[in-house]
């Protein structure tokens, strides 16, 4: 039993006592739920410990235990540097997620309580997870309480985009079933990394066909789950009709898991058939950019604006990893960590904004920062880190991913280079007609500015924005040390596999090497 | 062959559960006359210590296993899985029964005779070993359950269901016997071992053909029997129109039971010529899948709509026999232990809610179920996850065992169609949940009484059932595994 066993195993444990607990003591609920989320985080942030001291740039933590003997199905569990900020991610933002909901949610508590502790356990559990069929068993079991926390406590059209996004999720990771049991039957194994030493070793051996179908299979459950354009019409949805804590779970962990879907196990597997398809996936990617940023800009919603930014933002998390550079991979996680923190918080001031006045509509704002002031700086700070202003936390993704690129094809720099002119139209221009302007008389009157509990939410998340955008050397080196892993014999597979004739990509990365 | 006609103690020790049924049966009848209308309550005492004693001896028999009665009946692992599973579904039924017969004033001593002989033909089929014995099993287990499909008799649609279910289920009969007749005419025997070595006797070439057309006769019976496309076509009506314990009860017991002599039959006698059979169970199996599961879209009417559910994963088991492979025969011991739980379940709660006469069977009664009793939402949502395969429940483990073994057959289309059509399903047992969590509570849902003990039961051991086989599969799974090998 490690540090890691723990972290998974108690939100899991919070669920089943939260079900327990009487339902109409909703101030027992709401502290203990808190109180379960905030002991998770604590403990997570001793994983770090490995990597503070020295950086193995390896798994660590690991557990590996016999689940069901036959087929061998294991409880096979361990981080490495990606996973590691991935499951803080998570982690850190369950409570944060707690005190978001501490007003706003007045029906059904405690089963919210429960959905959002079970979904913790979910997510965190689809980053630690090294046997595949335990990873579909948490990537399935992250489902559906987020699925209940859409359809039952979401706004008026939260049925139609619950049942979207299970639908949309669930079509995906069965062609990913299937590709699963594929690789057991030619391996005998559901263990992550004997079967990815198996396929570099060339001891499993697949006809290219069956690479590719593989990786197909695969990248279909990851990208819907990202989304990539144009598998993103289940996102806008979803995130406008949940509750605030289900937007920021969903945009700031959920995403991740079809990034960290793709870099663990999509490219690694099978890098021949990621080389030759990365000319399409890119121009997808790109397309994801510019097309989120455009319909961004022209959302009367704010909700479905944060939304429409995280296709465009996800796009560069795809760029980055498709770049099959160092500099790519680095500003990919680093980009999944920033997204996650920045439009965390966005929608999280989104929702406060809603509590103050029922309305998700830019054009029922406006003049916001004379009532709250304060309201109106955190929410600029958070806007610049969106957009990508230098120091602070976004930028240092974004540049990594846009190197990364440059390195294997300059036009791809370029194009998507405008994504990031865009957000800062779509964000800056969000920005006055909420908050600059006179404010109407009604308004003014029912715009406080952030209280303790808001300040607690929100101090945190501004505080990440400007440490990562600044002193990056706290984050980067474990998440290096781990691509490079990744990369290497990813690389040496490639040049095996690859015949004279390249592909473009696959010849610029050549060339830049 | 005339060896042994006198049959020894351990033949009636094998028999025993039979034996210790059909007597609880006939003394439940003769006992009616003797008891008093308000001592109703000992039929079900009588039939539930029946089926417990029927298990105990169910499971002893499997520690002398063996060909009994000469070699008509046979007792090995695969019996007794679906014996003990075909006798854990009747035990199932009566705790859903009691109530649901007070309630419509019909508590009498045939019903619980019908189901002990019921039962009793589903152990037969489970155990025979030879054709003859199969159709007896099936004649007795079907007769009973014709029955009980029209049991409340003054009910218009317990008549058509069992009119229905009788004429058609005849029908089908028929086929299988016609099957049988030719069989034995090409072979010139029953039993499924001497059926399989005369096939595999070499000169047997040109007998080939007459034995694939009783394949394909005895393939339209089965078919039937399990609900498979195209002979799926009764199933709906009869499950809808039948007394929801039934349901309850034929969508489990005889289902499994016919699947296991399908089985039985399938991959002994007809084991060599499999290349006749298996496209045409392929493609039974893909048809039932994508019936079951778009016809159920569009119902609104949850017996109904479980009716086609239930139509949909008899296309998932069918796909584990066209795997025609070990895995793939304890696949489908697996999934249907696993889809008696969830289905028992499931109907369970319809058995609850519907009311007197039946009142309440629209998927929109339902409506803030979530919230009125949450704990018997919350197990029905487990049932619901389960049917849809959500992991860490039964359904989903069974799902995917049977898919691994299409694959292992080189199946791949079959299962990527297969597993698609489980993202299909998806969208009507969410249906269900957007309506019982989603919905403000109706008029239905606020007039519902408190579970009674015997629902209860049936719903916390389902439940506890679908959970175990999805967490810890293994207990379940190396018995089915080591007795699928007995199976050839």
């Amino acid at each position: 039993m490690t540090l890691l066993d723990a972290v998974i195993f108690l939100p899991l444990a919070g669920f089943l006592i939260v079900l327990a607990l009487p339902k109409d003591s909703f101030e027992a609920i709401r502290r203990f739920s808190l109180a379960a989320s905030v002991v998770t985080f604590i403990l997570s942030l001793g994983l770090i410990g490995p990597y503070w001291f020295k950086n193995p740039g390896k798994f660590v933590f690991e557990t590996d235990l016999p689940w069901i003997d036959s087929p061998p199905i294991r409880y096979h569990v361990a981080i490495d540097g990606i996973s590691l900020w991935l499951v803080i991610l998570s982690t850190l933002l369950t409570p944060i997620c707690v005190l978001v909901s501490w007003n706003y949610i007045q029906k059904h508590v405690k089963q919210f309580f429960a959905f959002l502790l079970l979904l913790e356990f979910g997510l965190v559990g689809v980053f630690c997870a090294l046997d595949f069929f335990l990873f579909y068993v948490f990537w399935e079991v992250s489902l559906v309480p987020m699925y209940f926390l859409i359809g039952i406590w979401g706004h008026e059209r939260r049925i139609y985009s619950a049942v979207k996004f299970f639908l949309y999720t669930m079509t995906g990771s069965v062609l990913m079933l299937v590709g699963i049991i594929y690789l057991y039957n030619q391996s005998g194994t559901f263990d992550y990394t004997k079967i990815l030493a198996g396929l570099q070793s060339g001891s499993i051996s697949l006809s290219y066909q069956a690479q590719l179908l593989l990786f197909l299979a695969f990248f279909g459950a990851f990208a819907i789950k990202v989304p990539l354009f144009p598998l993103h019409t289940w996102l806008p949805d979803a995130h406008v009709e949940a509750p605030t804590a289900g937007s920021v779970m969903l945009a700031s962990v959920m995403l991740k898991m079809g990034t960290y879907g793709l870099l663990r196990y999509c490219v690694p597997m099978f890098p021949t058939a990621a080389h030759n398809c990365a000319g399409w996936i890119v121009t997808l990617a790109i397309i994801g950019i510019v097309y989120g940023a455009l319909v961004a800009m022209v959302q009367p919603n704010m909700k479905k604006l944060v939304a429409y930014s995280s296709v465009s933002h996800l796009g560069f998390v795809v760029l980055g990893i498709f770049t099959f550079t160092q500099q790519g991979f680095d500003g990919a996680v680093y980009q999944m960590l920033n997204h996650g923190i920045s439009t965390g918080a966005l929608f999280i001031l989104v929702g406060f904004l809603y509590e103050r006045r029922h309305s998700l509509e830019i054009a029922d704002y406006g003049g916001v920062a004379t009532p709250a002031p304060n309201l109106s700086a955190v929410f600029m700070i958070t806007m610049l880190a969106s957009i990508g202003l230098p120091l602070l936390n976004n930028f240092i993704g974004e540049y990594l991913v846009l190197q990364g690129a440059t390195l294997v094809y300059f036009r791809w720099t370029v194009f998507a280079a405008i994504g990031v002119i865009l957000s800062a139209c779509y964000m800056l221009w969000l920005y006055q007609r909420v908050f600059f302007g006179r404010a109407s008389e009604d308004l003014g009157h029912h715009m406080p500015d952030l209280n303790f509990r808001e300040y607690a939410i929100i101090v945190p998340l501004i505080v990440l924005m400007v440490w990562m955008g600044t002193f990056t050397q706290s984050f980067i080196p474990p998440i290096s040390a781990s691509n490079a892993a990744i990369l290497e014999p990813m690389r040496e597979v490639h040049v095996r596999n690859t015949p004279p004739v390249q592909r473009r990509a696959g010849k610029e990365l050549a060339d830049a090497r | 062959m005339l060896a042994n006609f006198v049959p020894t103690g351990d033949d009636y020790l094998r028999y025993l559960p039979e034996i210790i049924m059909v007597v609880a049966g006939t003394l439940v009848m003769l006992i009616e006359p003797l008891l008093g209308e308000n001592k109703r309550t000992a039929f079900e005492t009588v039939s539930l210590v029946a089926f417990v004693a029927a298990l105990g001896a169910a499971i002893k028999a499997n520690t002398i296993p063996g060909a009994s009665f000469a070699n008509m009946v046979i007792v090995d692992g695969f019996a007794t899985f679906f014996t003990v599973l075909v006798i854990g579904v009747g035990i199932l039924t009566i705790l859903s029964s009691s109530q649901y017969l007070k309630r419509e004033h019909a508590a009498s001593a045939e019903y619980y005779a019908l189901l002990l002989f019921s039962v009793t033909g589903q152990c037969v089929m489970a155990t025979a070993n030879e054709l003859i014995m199969i159709f007896i099993g099936l004649e007795i287990s079907s007769i009973a359950t014709y029955v009980l499909a029209g049991y409340l008799r003054d009910d218009k649609r317990n008549n058509e269901a069992a009119l229905k279910y009788f004429l058609l289920g005849s029908f089908a009969t028929a086929f299988l016997l016609y099957g049988i007749a030719w069989i034995y005419g090409t072979t010139g025997s029953t039993n499924l071992a001497d059926i399989r070595m005369f096939l595999l006797t070499p000169g047997t070439e040109h007998n080939v053909t007459l034995a694939s057309t009783a394949a394909a006769l005895m393939l339209v019976g089965f078919a039937f029997k399990v609900s498979a496309a195209p002979f799926q076509i009764w199933a709906p009506d009869v499950y809808q129109g039948a007394p929801a314990p039934v349901t309850l009860f034929m969508s489990a017991g005889p289902k499994a039971a016919a699947f296991a002599v399908f089985l039985r039959v399938f991959m002994t006698a007809f084991q060599p010529i499999t290349s006749r059979w298996e496209p045409f169970v392929w493609s039974s199996a893909l048809l039932t899948m994508i019936i079951g599961n778009f016809a159920a879209l569009t119902q609104t009417n949850i017996k109904r709509m479980l009716a086609y559910s239930s139509i949909a994963h008899a296309g998932y088991v069918m796909v584990a026999i066209a795997a025609h492979n070990q895995i793939g025969i304890a696949a489908a011991m697996f999934y249907l232990a696993a889809y008696a739980f969830m289905n028992i379940g499931a109907f369970a709660v319809v058995t609850h809610f519907s009311r007197q006469g039946e009142k309440f069977v629209n998927i929109e009664d339902l409506a803030g179920l979530g919230w009125k009793q949450p704990v018997t939402a919350g197990l029905f949502a487990i049932f619901l996850l389960s049917l849809i395969g959500v992991p860490l429940t039964g359904g989903f483990f069974g799902k995917f065992y049977i898919f691994k073994a299409a694959l292992d057959a080189n199946m791949v289309w079959l299962a990527v169609l297969g597993l698609l059509n489980s993202a299909v399903a998806a969208y009507y047992y969410l249906r269900i949940l957007v309506v019982m969590y989603m919905n403000e509570p109706g008029e239905a849902t606020l007039s519902l009484q408190p579970l009674g003990a015997g629902l209860r039961t049936t719903l916390w051991a389902s439940a506890l059932g679908t959970l175990v086989l999805g967490i810890f599969p293994s207990v379940l799974l190396n018995f089915a595994r080591n007795s699928s090998a007995l199976v050839k």
